[in-house]
C-alpha cells in the first residue's frame, strides 16, 4: 500500500512540475499574444489596451499562480480568441478523442497480445516472422503516410469507408463506428507492433527460466505453459507497454485527427496553436500530461499488484 | 468529334450512358478529360436544375471559433454558409452589375448623398415574420455602429443617418458615393429580424435555406426554406451541408471519395493531378486578389520614378504566373484593378523588357544592390517569387538582394514599414474602395506611400460622379497614374480554384469570390 501511495504522490508532484514547464514553454513562444490577436490592424494604443485587459503586464510568476489556482478550482480559463469558457468547448472534443482511443484500444490490445502469444508459440517459424515483419513494417511508416494510404485505398479507390471522420452528437452509433474505422486502423497499425513485440519479448524472457523447463519436463503442452506459467509472470512489462500505448492513443493523435478531420483534441489544439491562444494550449497540454502520468501510475500499480514480492513485502 | 461528344454528353445527362463510359469514349475520341468534363457540365446546365437530395461541400476556412453573427464573419465557411441562410439587399452579377434581392429599387439624389431603397414586399423570414423596411434599417445601423465590431464597419463609416419610412429605407451619407449600392452586397450585411439587435447569432434571415445544424469548425447545414421569396433561382437541393476540412489533402480525397460534391482552395501545384480524376472538374476563375511587390514612393532610392519604372520593367510577369501560380491566375499590369471590377478599362500591358529596365535604371543614377524583404506569409511562394525576380532583374543589370524575414511579425514589422517588400491584397468590391484603402494619400494602408494630388482629386471626383461613362474614364486615368508613377509592381492576380464532383450540377464560377461568390451550395443541384 505504501508503495502505491508513493507512486500516486510522485505522479501528482510530477504533474505540478509539468504545469510549470508548460507555462514556461508557452511564455517563450515567439510573438506576442496581443499582437497576434489584433493582427494586421494593430495600433500601439489597442495593443496596450489588450495587454492590460489580458493581464499580460504582470510578472510571469504571478500569472503562473493565478493560472494554477484557476485550474485547481476547475476553471481552465477563457480562450483569448473567442472569449469562450475553455472547459465547455473542450469537453466534447476530449470525449471524441477518448471515443476513438477506446475503440482502437478495444481492438488493438487483445490483438497485440494474441499475436504476441502466437509469435512465441511458433517462435522463429514462418508465422512468427510474418507477424513480426508486418508489425515492424507498419510501425516504421509514419502515421500520416499510413493515413494517406488507407484513404487512397479504402476511401478513394474502393469507397468502403469515408475519408473524413466527422462525428457529431446524435449521429447513430454504428455510423460513428464506421466513421472512425480508418483513423482507428491507422492508429492501430502504429501501436500494434510495439505492444506485440514487447509481449513476445517478455514471455520469451520468462520461457528461459527454470520453472518453465520443469513444466516442459512434466509434459505440459506449449500453449498450456504459456498460458499458465509464462504469461502471468510476464504481465508487468506487458501492462507497462500497453499503458504507454494507451497514452499515445490519447495524446499522440494530433496528426491522425488532422488527416481524417476528426473533431477531437488534436484538431482543437492545432487550431489554437496557430492563433497563439495560450490558455487553450496550456489547458490541452496539461490534460495530455495528466492522461500520460495517470496511465503510467496505473501501469505501476498494476505491476506492483502482479508481483507477489512487491504485493507482500517482507 | 465534338458533335459526337455533345451528343454523348446529352445521353449522360438523360441517364442513358454512365459518366465513366462517357469519359472513356471521350478519351477514345482524343478529348482531354477536362474538356470532356466541361462538356458534361454545360450539358447538365442546359438540362436544368434537379430538385432534391443533399448537397455537401468540404471547405477550408472554418474554425471552432465561428459564430452565426454576420458581423463576425471573416473566413470562408461563414462566408459560404451565410449565403445559404442569409438574404441580402442586393448581390453581384457575374458581369459586375448588381441584382436586386430584398431591394426592389435603389435610387440616389443628384448629389449621390441620399440613397432611397425600396424594399420588396411580402418576403418572409425563417421565423415566419415579414421582412420590413425597419428590419433593413436596423441591420444597417447595427453594422455601422462601432460597438458591433462588424467586419463591414469600415465601409459604412460614411453613413450619417438611416431611417425607415413605409416600405423604403433612406440612407444619408457624409460624402457623396456613387458606389453605395455595391456596399450593400457586402457578405456581412445579411438582413435579420430587427437587424439582429435582439439576438445576432440566431441564424434567422430570408435566404433559401434554414439553419438546422450549427457545429462551428465541424459542420453546418440547412434545409430548404419552403417560403423562399426568390422562386426557382436558388435552393434546388433539399438539404445542404458544409463540412469543415482544413487539410488540403483531406479535402481532395473527400471529393474523390464522393463524400462532398465540391471543395474550395485547391492548391495550384496539384491542380494538374486532380484534373485527371474522373468526374472531378476544376473550377477556377480570375478574382480580385493579387500579389504585389511594393516600393515606398517617398523613401530613397524608390523616390526616383526612373528606378521604379526600371524595377517594373524588370518583372517577368509571365514567368511568375507560370512558376508561382502554375498558370492559375492572370498577369497584372501594375495597377490593382482587373476585369473582375465594374467599370474596368484595359490598359496597354506592360511586359518584361530588360532593355527598357536598363535604360531607366541608368537614368535613375542608382548603383548598388536593392534590398527586397520577403516571407512566405506574404503569399504562397513569395520567397521563390523574390528569387525569380532577382534573376530577371540581374538580366537588366539590376542587383536585388533578397532578405527573408520571419513570418512572425511580418505584418507588423515589414509590410507597410520597410521600403521594398512583398505582400498581397484580397481586393475590394469596387474600384473606389480599393483605391481608397491603399492608394489615397490619407489612407492608413497606403503601403506604397503614394502621395499624388491629381490622383486624390480624381478619386474624390469619381466617387460623386453618377455618369458611368465619365466615371469609367476617370478610373482609367487613375489606373494610368498608378501604373506609371506609383510604387506598385503587380505581377499577377491569383485565381480562385475550386473543384466540383460528378454530382454537383450547375457549378458556374463567379469572379467576385470563391465557391460561386459563396452561392455554390444555394445555386447548384445534386445531379442524377
Amino acid at each position: 500500500m505504501r508503495l502505491i501511495a508513493q507512486r500516486v504522490a510522485m505522479g501528482i508532484l510530477l504533474l505540478f512540475a509539468v504545469s510549470a514547464l508548460i507555462f514556461a514553454g508557452t511564455q517563450i513562444l515567439p510573438g506576442d499574444v496581443a499582437a497576434s490577436i489584433l493582427g494586421q490592424s494593430a495600433t500601439p494604443q489597442s495593443l496596450a489596451n489588450l495587454r492590460e485587459e489580458l493581464g499580460l503586464n504582470d510578472p510571469a510568476y504571478i500569472r503562473y499562480f493565478r493560472w494554477l489556482g484557476g485550474i485547481l478550482t476547475g476553471d481552465l480559463g477563457t480562450a483569448l480568441t473567442t472569449r469562450q469558457d475553455i472547459a465547455t468547448t473542450l469537453g466534447p472534443r476530449l470525449w471524441n478523442t477518448l471515443f476513438l482511443a477506446f475503440w482502437t484500444a478495444v481492438v488493438a490490445i487483445p490483438l497485440a497480445i494474441l499475436l504476441g502469444l502466437l509469435a512465441v508459440r511458433y517462435r522463429n517459424g514462418p508465422i512468427d516472422k510474418t507477424i513480426s515483419g508486418f508489425a515492424l513494417a507498419s510501425t516504421s511508416l509514419p502515421e500520416f503516410f499510413i493515413g494517406y494510404l488507407l484513404i487512397f485505398f479504402f476511401a478513394v479507390k474502393m469507397q468502403w469507408f469515408p475519408s473524413i471522420s466527422t462525428v457529431y452528437d446524435g449521429m447513430p452509433f454504428l455510423e460513428k463506428l464506421r466513421a472512425i474505422v480508418l483513423p482507428g486502423t491507422a492508429l492501430l497499425l502504429v501501436v500494434l507492433a510495439h505492444m506485440m513485440r514487447m509481449t513476445r519479448a517478455a514471455i520469451l524472457n520468462v520461457m528461459q527460466s527454470a520453472y518453465v523447463e520443469t513444466a516442459e519436463l512434466k509434459g505440459l503442452s506449449q500453449l498450456a505453459i504459456i498460458r499458465k506459467h509464462a504469461f502471468p509472470n510476464a504481465i508487468a512489462p506487458i501492462v507497462n507497454v500497453v499503458m504507454l500505448n494507451l497514452a499515445f492513443l490519447v495524446v499522440g493523435v494530433v496528426v491522425v485527427e488532422v488527416i481524417f478531420v476528426y473533431p477531437g483534441m488534436g484538431q482543437y489544439l492545432v487550431d489554437h496553436v496557430a492563433k497563439r491562444d495560450v490558455p487553450v494550449v496550456q489547458a490541452v497540454g496539461l490534460i495530455f500530461a495528466a492522461v500520460y502520468i495517470s496511465l503510467n501510475i496505473v501501469a505501476d500499480i498494476a505491476s506492483i499488484l502482479a508481483n507477489p514480492r512487491l504485493r507482500h513485502p517482507r | 468529334m465534338s458533335n459526337e461528344l455533345e451528343f454523348l454528353s446529352r445521353y449522360v445527362v438523360a441517364g442513358r450512358l454512365s459518366r465513366r463510359d462517357f469519359l472513356g469514349r471521350a478519351a477514345a475520341l482524343g478529348a482531354s478529360a477536362a474538356f470532356a468534363n466541361s462538356l458534361l457540365g454545360s450539358a447538365a446546365r442546359a438540362q436544368g436544375p434537379v430538385k432534391g437530395g443533399i448537397l455537401k461541400a468540404g471547405l477550408q476556412g472554418g474554425e471552432a471559433t465561428n459564430s452565426l453573427d454576420p458581423a463576425s464573419f471573416l473566413s470562408q465557411v461563414p462566408f459560404s454558409f451565410g449565403k445559404c441562410w442569409g438574404e441580402y439587399l442586393v448581390r453581384l452579377n457575374r458581369d459586375g452589375s448588381l441584382k436586386n434581392q430584398l431591394a426592389e429599387e435603389i435610387g440616389a439624389s443628384d448629389d449621390a448623398k441620399t440613397w432611397t431603397m425600396k424594399i420588396k414586399q411580402g418576403v418572409e423570414f425563417h421565423n415566419g415574420k415579414t421582412v420590413t423596411a425597419e428590419d433593413v434599417a436596423a441591420t444597417i445601423t447595427r453594422h455601422a455602429d462601432a460597438n458591433s465590431k462588424s467586419g463591414a464597419l469600415g465601409i459604412l463609416t460614411n453613413i450619417t443617418g438611416v431611417k425607415a419610412s413605409g416600405n423604403e429605407v433612406i440612407v444619408t451619407l457624409a460624402n457623396a458615393d456613387a458606389d453605395f449600392p455595391y456596399l450593400m452586397a457586402d457578405y456581412h450585411l445579411i438582413i435579420q429580424p430587427n437587424g439582429g439587435k435582439d439576438n445576432p447569432t440566431e441564424g434567422i434571415s430570408a435566404g433559401p435555406y434554414k439553419v438546422t445544424v450549427n457545429e462551428p469548425g465541424v459542420r453546418q447545414g440547412g434545409e430548404k426554406f419552403a417560403n423562399y421569396h426568390g422562386g426557382d433561382a436558388m435552393g434546388h437541393a433539399d438539404q445542404i451541408e458544409i463540412i469543415v476540412i482544413n487539410d488540403a489533402t483531406a479535402r481532395t480525397s473527400a471529393l474523390q471519395g464522393g463524400q462532398v460534391q465540391m471543395i474550395n482552395r485547391v492548391e495550384p501545384k496539384i491542380v494538374e493531378l486532380i484534373k485527371r480524376v474522373p468526374g472531378v472538374t476544376i473550377q477556377n476563375v480570375s478574382g480580385r486578389g493579387h500579389y504585389v511587390f511594393i516600393m515606398h514612393c517617398n523613401t530613397a532610392p524608390f523616390d526616383n520614378n526612373d528606378l521604379r519604372l526600371a524595377l517594373k520593367y524588370a518583372m517577368n510577369r509571365e514567368e511568375m504566373l507560370e512558376k508561382i501560380l502554375f498558370g492559375y491566375g492572370s498577369v497584372g499590369n501594375d495597377f490593382p484593378i482587373n476585369a473582375a471590377y465594374p467599370l474596368f478599362t484595359e490598359l496597354e500591358q506592360r511586359t518584361y523588357d530588360p532593355d527598357k529596365a536598363k535604360f531607366h535604371y541608368q537614368k535613375s543614377g542608382h548603383s548598388g544592390p536593392v534590398l527586397l524583404r520577403t516571407s512566405d506569409v506574404a503569399f504562397t511562394g513569395a520567397v521563390d517569387a523574390a528569387q525569380l525576380y532577382q534573376q530577371s532583374c540581374a538580366a537588366a543589370g539590376i542587383t536585388i538582394e533578397v532578405k527573408r524575414e520571419p513570418g512572425d511579425g511580418y505584418w507588423s514589422e515589414v509590410w507597410n514599414k520597410q521600403p521594398f517588400s512583398t505582400s498581397y491584397w484580397g481586393g475590394r468590391s469596387t474600384q473606389d474602395q480599393m483605391y481608397t484603402t491603399a492608394y489615397y494619400s490619407k489612407a492608413d494602408w497606403n503601403d506604397t506611400r503614394f502621395f499624388n494630388e491629381k490622383f486624390d482629386q480624381m478619386l474624390l471626383a469619381a466617387r460623386s460622379e453618377l455618369d458611368e461613362a465619365k466615371r469609367k474614364q476617370m478610373y482609367a486615368d487613375m489606373a494610368m497614374i498608378v501604373r506609371d508613377e506609383g510604387g506598385l509592381i503587380l505581377p499577377m492576380f491569383n485565381d480562385f480554384i475550386d473543384a466540383s464532383g460528378a454530382k454537383a450540377g450547375g457549378f458556374n464560377v463567379h469572379p467576385a469570390g470563391e465557391m460561386m461568390d459563396g452561392y455554390a451550395l444555394a445555386e447548384c443541384w445534386v445531379a442524377a
